[in-house]
């Protein structure tokens, strides 16, 4: 085995130190009953070479030459090269979690660049080094608001992402939380409504842009949950964050999200990180790992994991959160994306997606389609109405080489006709012509 | 080193964004971003040199040797990154229906009878995102089974040793479970008296790690299961340490009902500098109901994601999980192929001859043969010379070494976690028993040396009294001290 450097002649030296006759022997502790007395039935083992061509052969059963236009939540954007060859650096690549901050100030000072890029994107004090993904961060903040509240309800728009709910109500009862939903009125929220569920609630949460697409009205929805003393939870998309405001600056309490549209290739759906920022006064109350700057005895600056107090490793039962395996090599991912953006690439990402989404919405409605919610403006993905069965129509794209949306049927009944389409910078006129072509009427 | 945001410049760009020749629609005013996010403006080169310059100051598993107990810093396959950027892969959409995604779901598929077959259990998810996820998950497990047998207000406790990681606690208040602490006996296994009087019918479960913290396989581990499931409770095992046991002893043998599986320490997802990981979890046949969903199942030739589960608890992450981790282990495992078993052998065998070349220079607290990973206690270098565990990890750093973990588990006073993993060669594992022997000496003729340790790394020892005191949490742009500015005393 090649990845392996014990020779008989090490084995034999090492046995001898350490006593015993055999390898074997080293097992003597675990009881004859709970022994594997066999050979594990796994497939056989295979060379590198072997190995490639095993996975290029399952990758090659996987189709990816479509013009894509799914988005939900997961988006193709473009990934810089460099961001790979960063990643691709032995030194962030193969480290771990820097508990040594001698040995790691490459990762510390770059996990502290990336919380300053996301208090920068949502108007925010302070960001932990990123959660799993979109939908944890979600549950995080539940916990986050149900200490900072000592309320049990939480209060979720059903225009957010059906997986963040999910995820949201799977881990709300050992949280000691219910979980009630408002409904969307022609693919936004009312902010009234969220105002009337939002009494006694720990937490709002609402995405904008919405699972629709659609703009909400953001500030009206954190006013909503502020009188009512809840904590206003944004869910919002990075690449979103050039043109639209920041959640901190209309009164949100946290800000949350999917890290994926920056940096991170959609890889099937992981892994990907989870950006979760909030307010200063909650600080304390935060999961996850956050670095802070500080000096050495020689009066250098230097970066160090800091609030530790909040964490499972010290604090134990009465811990933030349970998490420690994060997802930094991802969000450093999306640091160098942003930092290669700057302030006007987003802004450029940003506008390029919305004119390119509405150049698909003139060309869709031109070819007998209708907008599902045609009233209201939306970012990069927006709902259309297909006139039949979306999953048909998905089909018939799909024979043209056009992967057309998601069909909102899935999640939402009475939208069965209806595809989600994203736009991404890297669709182009042309395939957008050929979209509305495939989905024609 | 100045921060990216120091170097910045308006004006500059890294990347450009194509410009269709399109109108853009107009956001509403109130709605509109009013001030623009001030990250930073580099041009592409300068961006690479300043990752690339922060990775020289960084050390991984490719730089050196990095013994982080508990933590399985083994080597990463570099075919493993290779695959896993196949466009098959990397551009592969999660949306996608089933059919387009055949090679994905086939090879999760594969990857499910690969745990299934090294834990000993009946069915797999792999939708958790990490080992503290996955415990989680299977303590939602546990509230699900016994939900069903209406006995959900009568078992609230979960049993956990001393010597658990402190994942284990907090996933069970997380869980909204109680915690009932068990103690160590004096050979490093669960007390099992202590046990006996704290396992009843308000008994939920066990969390075990075993081989535990310690690196001690629990020899009483069957009286352990007779305890828990004659008490009609369910046994949780974290499967952090299972590089120990692969082909070896199998959890579901030794009892347990629920295991996560640590992907990115038994089988080599690159760590990151923290993430990403994977916490799959395998159950008994009697748990498999209350999977999360989508479950990734097999017709004939075909693969399809499962949703309708009435009984499952619902979804604990995103899609069918961190695919691209999947991608890496799943090579990682078929290069062993059933060799697996002389992997956790060469772990094992490594860490007993570090164990037989320290234990008399160091403080063994259990006088045992270990497994894959060893506790060493630096008491009595603090005791004679004022030495800690702390300042022995440091000095560690000047022999160009990572530092073991160090003050875990908390039953060992000045611990020392030691954790070679099987990548290692002899020469390696010598020269660092060479580096903590030296230390020894060094602490009865030169503390200094050792108390002043780091002495050649970007930075020397830190102070996190001041970092917790006094919060700089982001860069402060004008308002930000720069490089150097700040004197301390000495």
């Amino acid at each position: 085995m090649s990845y392996l450097s014990l020779t008989d002649a090490d084995r034999d030296a090492m046995l001898a130190t350490i006593g015993v006759a055999t390898v074997e022997e080293l097992f003597r502790d675990i009881p004859a009953g709970v022994r594997f007395p066999g050979e594990l039935d796994v497939p056989p083992a295979l060379t590198e070479a072997e190995l490639q061509r095993h996975l290029e052969e399952l990758a090659a059963k996987n189709t990816v030459d479509e013009i894509c236009f799914l988005g939900g939540g997961i988006y193709d954007h473009h990934v810089p090269a460099v961001v790979d060859a960063v990643l691709q650096r032995g030194e962030f690549l193969t480290a771990y979690t820097p508990y040594q901050p001698e040995m790691s100030q490459g990762v510390l000072q770059a996990v502290f660049e990336y919380q300053t890029a996301i208090c920068e994107l949502t108007g925010m004090d302070v960001s932990n080094a990123s959660g799993y993904d979109g939908t944890t961060v979600a549950a995080d903040a539940c916990y986050v608001a149900k200490h900072v509240t000592g309320r049990s309800r939480i209060v979720i728009t059903e225009a957010t992402n059906p997986q963040v709910r999910q995820v949201v109500k799977t881990y709300a009862p050992g949280f000691g939380l219910e979980v009630v939903e408002v409904p969307h009125e022609g693919g936004v929220t009312d902010p009234a409504a969220v105002r009337a569920a939002a009494q006694d609630g720990a937490a709002v949460i609402f995405q904008t842009p919405n699972f629709f697409g659609c703009l909400e009205e953001a500030p009206e929805l954190a006013a909503a949950a502020n009188d009512a003393g809840a904590m206003a939870v944004a869910h919002v998309d990075p690449i979103s964050l050039g043109v639209l405001e920041a959640p901190g600056n209309y009164g949100c309490a946290m800000a949350i999200g999917e890290g994926q549209p920056a940096g991170n290739a959609m890889s099937y759906g992981g892994p990907h990180y989870g950006f979760l920022a909030a307010r200063s006064e909650f600080i304390r109350r935060l999961p996850g790992r956050i670095v802070g700057e500080t000096v050495d005895v020689a009066g250098e600056r230097g970066y160090v994991l800091t609030l530790q107090t909040r964490e499972q490793h010290i604090r134990r039962e009465k811990a933030t959160s349970n998490i420690t395996t994060n997802q930094t090599l991802l969000a450093l991912a999306g640091l160098v994306h942003l930092s290669l953006l700057g302030p006007e690439g987003l802004r450029e990402l940003g506008e390029t997606c919305m004119a390119l989404a509405g150049y698909a919405k003139e060309r869709l409605v031109a070819a007998g389609l209708e907008l599902a919610f045609p009233e209201r403006p939306t970012f990069k993905e927006f709902a259309v109405r297909t006139g039949r069965n979306a999953r048909e129509a998905l089909a018939d794209a799909r024979a043209k080489r056009v992967y057309a949306g998601y069909p909102l049927g899935r999640d939402y009944p009475g939208l069965d006709d209806a595809l989600l389409v994203a736009v991404t910078e890297k669709r182009t006129i042309d395939e957008i012509d050929r979209l509305a072509e495939a989905l024609a009427r | 080193m100045k921060l990216i945001y120091e170097k910045s410049q308006p004006g500059r760009r890294g990347i450009g964004i194509p410009k269709p020749d399109l109108p853009v629609p107009e956001v509403p005013a109130e709605l509109r971003r009013a001030e623009p996010p001030r990250l930073p403006e580099l041009a592409e080169p300068e961006v690479l040199r300043h990752f690339t310059e922060l990775s020289t100051r960084n050390f991984g598993i490719d730089t050196g040797f990095y013994p982080l107990g508990s933590c399985t810093m083994k080597y990463n396959p570099r075919i493993n990154e290779r695959v896993v950027g196949l466009p098959g892969f990397a551009a592969l959409h999660p949306l996608v229906d089933e059919e387009a995604a055949q090679g994905a779901l086939e090879l999760e598929w594969e990857l499910q009878e690969i745990l299934r077959e090294v834990t000993g259990l009946d069915a797999v998810s792999l939708q958790p995102a990490a080992g503290s996820q996955g415990e989680l998950t299977g303590l939602m497990l546990f509230r699900a089974y016994f939900a069903d047998r209406g006995e959900t207000e009568q078992r609230r406790k979960i049993v956990i040793p001393d010597t658990a990681h402190g994942t284990n606690p907090a996933s069970v208040t997380m869980a909204g479970y109680e915690l009932t602490p068990v103690k160590t006996d004096p050979r490093g296994n669960i007390d099992v008296d202590d046990l006996r009087g704290k396992v009843d019918e308000h008994t939920a479960g066990l969390m075990l790690t075993n081989p535990s913290t310690l690196g001690l396989f629990d020899e009483n581990i069957e009286e352990i299961r007779d305890i828990f499931h004659g008490a009609g409770a369910l046994m949780y095992y974290d499967g952090a340490n299972l590089n120990a046991v692969c082909g070896i002893s199998r959890p579901g043998d030794m009892g347990f009902d629920v295991v996560h599986i640590n992907l990115h320490k038994t089988f080599s997802q690159p760590h990151g500098g923290g993430g990403p990981g994977g916490g799959p979890i395998a159950v008994r046949a009697s748990l498999e109901q209350y999977l999360p969903v989508p479950v990734v199942a097999r017709e004939g030739d075909r693969f399809r994601l499962e949703y309708d589960r009435p009984k499952s608890i619902g979804k604990v992450r995103a899609f069918t999980g961190p695919f691209g981790v999947f991608v890496r282990s799943y090579a990682f495992m078929r290069a062993y192929g059933p060799g697996l078993r002389e992997m956790s052998e060469a772990a094992v065998l490594n860490a007993n001859y570090m164990l037989a070349r320290l234990k008399d220079a160091y403080d063994l607290p259990f006088d045992r043969l270990c497994m894959h990973e060893f506790v060493l206690s630096a008491r009595r270098l603090k005791r004679d010379h004022g030495i800690t565990a702390l300042d022995v990890a440091k000095r560690l750093m000047d022999y160009g070494f990572h530092p073991p973990t160090v003050y875990f588990p908390l039953v060992v006073p000045e611990a020392l976690m030691i954790e070679p993993t099987e990548s290692e060669a002899k020469e390696t594992l010598d020269a660092f028993c060479d580096a903590l022997l030296a230390i020894v000496r060094e602490a009865a003729e030169e503390p200094e040396t050792i108390r002043e340790a780091p002495h050649d790394r970007p930075v020397r020892r830190l102070d996190e009294v001041r970092a917790v005191k006094q919060p700089v949490l982001k860069y402060g742009f004008e308002h930000h001290p720069a490089p150097g500015a700040t004197s301390v005393a000495r």
